[in-house]
């Protein structure tokens, strides 16, 4: 089971990400735990600079924006 | 292989597509633009309203300003949206880091223009840039000029009120950014962040580098004019509202007595005016149109507007997060000096 932390304070784009995240992950068949991390400190911890950030089993793989469709498949798959 | 071939190709050819629909919509744009003042004039005849009234100066500003605002923002936003794919947040770190005062802060304000980054993402790009060694007064210099010197801002001043206006808005904004954040810099707050900030120590990330094409570039600006447009065309809208009712209806002696160059006092007004107002920089801009129009000193107005844009309560309230209170004073009085400083300036300059 993957480990996927979305980090991001709230925003709107954070929330689109969390969505994102779940639905390519049930598009692949993939069993994931999604965790939504609000808490700047935390965040500040994997070094990310912009929002929504994604972490996948603990490696940071997109900061800053939107995340494309196809990547987030690719890193999921990986 | 084969596959891989076939992929290749397809990029190649839509990116052909996007370079004649690009050219072709650019045609389009100035053949359009060059048509909006007729067409005003000629729906404002259209609507039986005494040629030469309050009125109709009023409703042909709405009119025309509406389209021409709406169209250059779109440029503006798909130009910007294209040149921000060259730099991230990142990258920017990344260069700053270890830079030492003075010339930092000069890179600084200039990558706070051109750096993409959401107001919802400024507490952890300050903890991001201070956690890896970028200096504080370095870090204030680019969260400064990032709202100030707002690229849009400054499109939408090139095209309406000149370039000369927005040169200088550019000029005085990079220096007010540069000079606040030297001297944050040099007052050695760093005991003032919250304790967290000063604890945390990032992790070096390592981002996988993304090859990007031209049509990702594309892509991205198409994706900001339909983020940026869609978000603050209302504001716009109002915007042009209060700019077509002060060009129809406000006397010109009225407002070159109150935000003319002879009234000292105008431009700390205009700041303090300015700081609980909280607009989207585009929406500001046909106000400002309007206010030079009737005779404002130019000065109060940028002053107005700088304030309108960089000093807002929400972004201080974000800010809280990371910074006591006593910092976030500081950064205010800086930053409102800085702006009344270029206010007066203005105003002797151009009067």
């Amino acid at each position: 089971m993957k480990d996927i932390k979305v980090l991001g304070p709230g925003c709107k784009r954070c929330q689109t990400t969390e969505d994102m995240v779940k639905t390519a992950a049930s598009d692949l068949g993939l069993d994931v735990a999604v965790e939504k991390v609000t808490d700047y400190a935390e965040m500040a911890k994997y070094g990310i600079v912009s929002t929504p950030g994604i972490v996948i089993d603990g490696k940071v793989v997109h900061s800053g924006g939107l995340p494309k469709e196809e990547d987030l498949k690719r890193w999921l798959n990986a | 292989m084969n596959t891989h071939a076939l992929s290749l190709q397809q990029m190649r050819k839509s990116q052909a597509v996007w370079f004649a629909g690009l050219a072709a919509a650019l045609a389009l744009w100035f053949a359009l633009y060059w048509q909006l003042l007729p067409s005003a004039q000629w729906l404002v005849a259209q609507t039986g309203i005494a040629p030469g009234s309050h009125l109709a100066s009023s409703v042909e500003f709405f009119f025309y300003d509406t389209p021409k605002v709406l169209m250059l923002l779109t440029l503006v936003v798909f130009a910007m949206g294209v040149v921000r794919t060259f730099f991230s947040p990142e990258h920017t770190r990344a260069l700053l880091a270890g830079k030492r005062e003075g010339l930092g802060n000069i890179a600084a304000a200039h990558l706070g223009i051109v750096t993409p980054f959401c107001s919802c993402s400024a507490v952890p790009l300050f903890v991001g840039f201070v956690s890896a060694g970028v200096p504080l007064g370095v870090t204030f210099s680019f969260l400064i000029a990032a709202p100030m010197v707002n690229e849009i801002a400054l499109g939408l001043l090139f095209a309406l009120v000149g370039w000369k206006v927005a040169l200088t808005y550019l000029a005085f904004g990079l220096t007010v950014a540069i000079v606040a954040g030297w001297v944050i810099g040099r007052l050695h707050l760093e005991h003032w962040l919250e304790p967290w900030v000063r604890e945390v120590r990032a992790a070096d990330t390592e981002l996988e580098d993304i090859r990007m094409t031209w049509v990702d570039r594309f892509e991205a600006g198409w994706d900001a004019v339909k983020e940026i447009v869609g978000k603050v065309w209302y504001w716009i809208i109002a915007g042009i509202a209060a700019g077509a009712f002060i060009h129809g209806y406000v006397p010109a002696e009225l407002l070159s007595h109150i935000m003319g160059a002879d009234s000292w006092w105008s431009v700390p007004a205009a700041v303090l005016l300015g700081i609980p107002m909280y607009s989207n920089a585009a929406g500001i801009i046909p106000v400002i149109e309007a206010l030079i129009g009737k005779g404002a000193a130019l000065g109060t107005v940028l002053a107005f507007m700088m304030s309108v844009i960089a000093l807002s309560f929400p972004e201080m309230i974000i800010l809280r997060k990371v910074l006591s209170l006593k910092l976030i004073a500081v950064f205010i009085a800086v930053v409102g000096s800085g702006i009344l400083a270029v206010g007066f300036l203005f105003n002797a300059l151009f009067s």
